[in-house]
This record gives structure tokens, C-alpha cells and sequence, in this order.
């Protein structure tokens, strides 16, 4: 049952990135390229998430339990530190880079280019070199209420 | 110009409404990067019952793709033909960053910023941010 739903959320999660130009790498890269020729629609895909995501988070969250399962398993640490702030800014330099976060390079791999199997290769590489590395600063501490 | 701000607004409506009933049923946050990684990780540590559930996402991923260009006859994009050196480069980068920020545009952009989470906020500005400077880099000064 649970996992009959997550391939099913999956697929309507991939075709949406699919179906917004997600997967199309030099797309993105147009849109990350502000000063040259700007292709604006893809800022409409967090956009329209967003127009989803935060109000039915806010219901959900009311809830006791989900559906499915006994628990939310949410993300606790609240703390703004170097390390998420590190780790976004290299991100953000290989996806200017290249043009794939995560979910369009593991999608993208449907098209059968060896270059994308290396991407999601290297990208899991990187996943645990990551685990390897350890840096302590907090910026700022953020009240836990979140 | 206009189909493809359609387009992006559907695929949007769609994310968004998968991260959704995420958290509705399962209870858990969209987070590709974290999915990708605990399915790896948790796999080699031989723990393959706890984590079907993201093999099955990822493979919902792949196939949701595929159906797109199936069914809906969208294009599909040209190959990027960046070359080994930046592929991997690349790869190496988002991979790292990713696990190293706890997150990438879905888990912190859609979901995180949808629970109004601060630190998804600071790190999407993050990686927007650096995002858009290295193009610039890369198609402006070098």
C-alpha cells in the first residue's frame, strides 16, 4: 500500500518535472542566467509549488498523525549554521554548472544519455564525501518553535 | 514563450501536490536528495525494508518522466554534452553540497519554505544565489 504510493507520488512528482522544463538543463541554466537572454518560466515552478505546499502544509501539520502512518517524520535541527549555508552555496555553484539539481538528474536519466548516468553517479559520490567532512559554526540560532 | 509558463506552473501545480500528499499520508517531507542518498546508504547497511519506499519514489521519478514525453508527446530535451570533466565536476558538487546542506530545491525549496522553515529559507537563497552567480561566471567573465 505505502509503497504502491510512493511510486504513484513519484511518477506525479517526475512528470511535473518533466512537463515545467525541469529536465531540460540548458533551460535551466537560462533561467539561472539573469544578465544574458533570462527564461523567467521555470522561478513559476517553485512558485506554483509553493502556491500548494504552504497551505495544506499548515493543515497537515494540524493533524495529529498522517493518514498512513503512526507519526510525522519531520526535520528537527532548526539551527541556520555554516554547514547548510556551505553546502547550499556548493550546490548552487554545480547546479549553475551543469543545470541538474537531484530530482531532474535521476529523472533525466530516462533519456539515455551516458552524461546523466555519470552525473547521478558522481552526484552520489559527492553524497558521501559529504558524510566525510564535518564543520561546527552556527550562525544563528533560531528559536525552536518552527 | 507563453507555453512554457504554462507548462512550468503545471509541473509546479504537480510537485507541489506530490509533496503534499506526502506529508497528508506518509508523513514525510520531499526531499530528492535525501531520498536519493538514505535509498544508497541504507542499501549497502542491507536495510532494504525501511527504505523501499524510495526505490519506489525514484523509480516513480523515472517513470513519471517517461510518461510525460509518452503520453503528453513533450519533447525531450536535448542532451547537455557538457563533456566527462564538467559532468563530473558537477555531479561532485551537487552531490556534496546537497547532503552537506541537508537539502536541495525540493526538500528545501517546496517543502521546506511550504512548513515556513528558516533554515530551508537561508539555504535556498543559498543556492539560488550561488546558482545564479556562477552562470554568470560561466557565461559571462570566463
Amino acid at each position: 500500500m505505502n509503497l504502491t504510493i510512493s511510486l504513484l507520488l513519484g511518477t506525479l512528482f517526475g512528470t511535473g518535472l518533466a512537463i515545467s522544463g525541469m529536465t531540460d538543463a540548458a533551460k535551466v541554466l537560462n533561467f539561472l542566467d539573469l544578465t544574458g537572454n533570462w527564461d523567467a518560466s521555470l522561478a513559476f515552478v517553485m512558485g506554483a509549488g509553493l502556491c500548494i505546499t504552504v497551505p495544506s502544509f499548515y493543515l497537515i501539520q494540524r493533524r495529529q498523525k498522517p493518514v498512513l502512518v503512526g507519526r510525522f517524520n519531520l526535520p528537527t535541527n532548526n539551527t541556520i549554521d555554516l554547514k547548510l549555508m556551505l553546502g547550499s552555496v556548493i550546490f548552487g555553484v554545480g547546479w549553475g554548472l551543469y543545470g541538474y539539481c537531484p530530482g531532474p538528474a535521476i529523472s533525466a536519466l530516462v533519456y539515455f544519455d551516458w552524461e546523466t548516468a555519470l552525473f547521478v553517479l558522481s552526484m552520489a559520490a559527492g553524497m558521501y564525501i559529504a558524510g566525510k567532512v564535518n564543520v561546527g559554526l552556527t550562525l544563528v540560532p533560531v528559536d525552536s518553535t518552527e | 514563450m507563453p507555453a512554457d509558463f504554462i507548462n512550468a506552473t503545471l509541473g509546479g501545480l504537480m510537485i507541489g501536490t506530490s509533496a503534499a500528499l506526502m506529508l497528508w499520508l506518509l508523513g514525510r517531507i520531499t526531499g530528492i536528495s535525501g531520498i536519493f542518498w538514505n535509498a544508497i546508504s541504507d542499501s549497502l547497511n542491507h536495510q532494504f525494508s525501511g527504505t523501499a519506499w524510495r526505490w519506489f519514489f525514484i523509480a516513480g521519478l523515472v517513470a513519471g518522466t517517461l510518461l510525460a514525453h509518452q503520453i503528453f508527446a513533450f519533447p525531450v530535451p536535448a542532451p547537455r554534452d557538457a563533456g566527462p570533466v564538467l559532468t563530473i565536476l558537477g555531479g561532485l558538487l551537487v552531490g556534496f553540497g546537497t547532503r552537506f546542506g541537508s537539502g536541495c530545491t525540493s526538500g528545501h525549496g517546496i517543502c521546506g519554505i511550504g512548513r515556513l522553515s528558516s533554515r530551508s529559507l537561508a539555504a535556498t537563497c543559498c543556492f539560488m544565489a550561488s546558482g545564479i552567480a556562477t552562470t554568470f561566471v560561466v557565461r559571462h567573465l570566463i
